[in-house]
């Protein structure tokens, strides 16, 4: 099987514009989450958002085709175009053809939805705008950025809530790893700042009122957050073929499902995934340095991680950090993965743990070094990043600094 | 006897647990009666329905018990704009 590398990434979220932006927040430790901007939305009981604050789709695209794209998707398009470019892909026929794009989207086009919604059950209008079904389906991202880089080879989108992307990316590894496609522009992307869709979260009651504080006693939810993150993966002799730049290396992935309750976590499930990725990747779990955390700051999730990383590291748990940047940009569901993926790929290549900001009060369940609130020089080798969604499917995906 | 509104909590409850009427008692815990955490949350947004009331994350993060919850509904009843105009 083939060695897989990351030779382009781009992010757009609430920390920037781009990937590099992205990282700068991270290493200062400086959360992008803010009160929402819409004040349509204040009268939900939770205040903050993790926001592409002042995002403008004429900035990226003509007025048009920004009409045929939902906010969602746009994201997908605009991270993508900058992992591209990052990676300095030269497409031609073949490398078109043997391309292949795994996204990850839990919600795909929730506002335009709403929208639509809003004409017909408020405003008493008989009908919705015929570019709807193109701009809500969940694959609107694959596909746009098929079209977007006339890319024809493998091309679909994964659905698993807060696992989306890391599935997504996973699969996309896979692939490249196992010669089914000799590039990969893989993540996943988020928009779901839509009125209907918070209220049914307000709903649920696991929404923080002010901020996300993970892995600290008074912490009191999660906070909601959008944007869009992909990685350009390609065999390693491809990439060295054509002196590309390797911001890592992508090793394992582990999957698995709960089969036990659809919103409550399980330590056994999430232990399971990490165990399968450390397999796949075919390294030891004293060899893992760094966890970006699944980390979401809910009551539930944060102590099942914790005993989910206990299980599976022992004693080396005490010798690893663990941070959750989800206190930076927010949750963003299905592209969550993406942004935790760009994140740990940079802590590999910089040698710098991105922190778990807004920490306040050591809790005894949680009681890992979770890097609080400053980010740390360490030379790390491997890291994982986990992903763990509602409905129980667990994600994780294993990442190596690049060494020939 | 219980009175008309730890009756209609009650019945809510049942309603929304799928369980028959005569299962629920105020003294019920939650686990006798197969409510975990989503379920409770469930039945909230049924008590916020039935009684025309919103109940704070924090006051429901509070809630333990069946008792709990029809005491919690009894004083967010009382708070709310209508209960003056339905005593006088």
């Amino acid at each position: 099987m083939r060695r897989v590398v990351i030779t382009g990434i781009g992010a757009i979220s609430a920390l920037g514009r781009n990937a590099a932006e992205f990282w700068c927040a991270l290493e200062q430790g400086r959360s992008g989450i803010a009160p929402l901007e819409s004040p349509e939305l204040s009268t939900l009981r939770f205040r903050s958002g993790a926001e592409v604050r002042g995002y403008d789709s004429t900035c990226y695209f003509a007025e048009k085709q920004a009409d045929y794209i939902d906010r969602f998707a746009q994201f997908a398009v605009i991270a993508a175009r900058e992992a591209v470019q990052d990676a300095g892909i030269e497409w031609d026929q073949a490398s078109r053809e043997s391309a292949g794009i795994v996204t990850g989207s839990c919600v795909g086009g929730q506002s335009t939805e709403d929208i639509g919604f809003v004409e017909l059950y408020q405003r008493g209008r008989p009908r919705v705008n015929p570019l709807t079904i193109p701009r809500i389906m969940g694959n609107a991202g694959a596909s746009q950025i098929s079209i977007e880089f006339g890319i024809t080879g493998p091309a679909y989108n994964i659905s698993t809530a807060c696992s989306s992307s890391n599935h997504a990316i996973g699969q996309a590894y896979w692939m490249v790893r196992g010669g089914g496609a000799e590039i990969a522009i893989t993540g996943g992307s988020e928009a779901i700042f839509s009125m209907g869709f918070l209220k049914a979260w307000e709903a649920m009651r696991v929404v923080s009122p002010d901020t996300c504080r993970p892995f600290s006693k008074d912490r009191t939810g999660m906070i909601l957050g959008e944007g869009g993150a992909m990685l350009v993966l390609e065999p390693l002799e491809r990439a060295l073929a054509r002196g590309a730049r390797i911001y890592a290396e992508i090793t394992g992935f582990g999957m698995s499902a709960d089969a036990s309750h659809i919103t409550q976590p399980s330590a056994e499930g999430a232990a399971r995934a990490m165990r399968g990725a450390l397999r796949d990747a075919d390294i030891a779990a004293e060899q893992v340095g760094y966890i970006n955390a699944h980390g979401t700051a809910t009551q539930a999730n944060d102590p099942t991680e914790t005993a989910a990383i206990r299980a599976v590291f022992g004693a080396h748990a005490d010798k690893l950090a663990v941070s959750s940047t989800k206190s930076m940009h927010g949750h963003a569901l299905g592209a969550a993965g993406a942004l935790e993926a760009v994140a740990t790929v940079l802590a590999l290549r910089n040698g710098v743990l991105p922190p778990t900001a807004n920490y306040r009060e050591p809790d005894p369940e949680c009681d890992l070094d979770v890097v609080p609130n400053q980010s740390r020089k360490a030379d790390i080798e491997v890291a994982i990043s986990n992903s763990f969604a509602f409905g129980g499917l667990n994600a994780v995906l294993a990442f190596r600094k690049y060494s020939p | 006897m219980p009175d008309q509104l730890t009756e209609r909590v009650l019945k809510v409850i049942a309603a929304t647990q799928r369980i028959s009427p005569e299962k629920v008692t105020i003294d019920s815990s939650f686990q006798e009666l197969g409510i975990d955490s989503m379920d409770g949350i469930n039945i909230l947004f049924a008590l916020e329905n039935e009684f025309d009331i919103t109940i704070p994350d924090d006051q429901a993060k509070q809630i333990r018990s069946i008792r709990e919850m029809v005491e919690g509904i009894q004083k967010l009843v009382s708070q709310s704009p209508g209960a003056k105009a339905q005593e006088q």
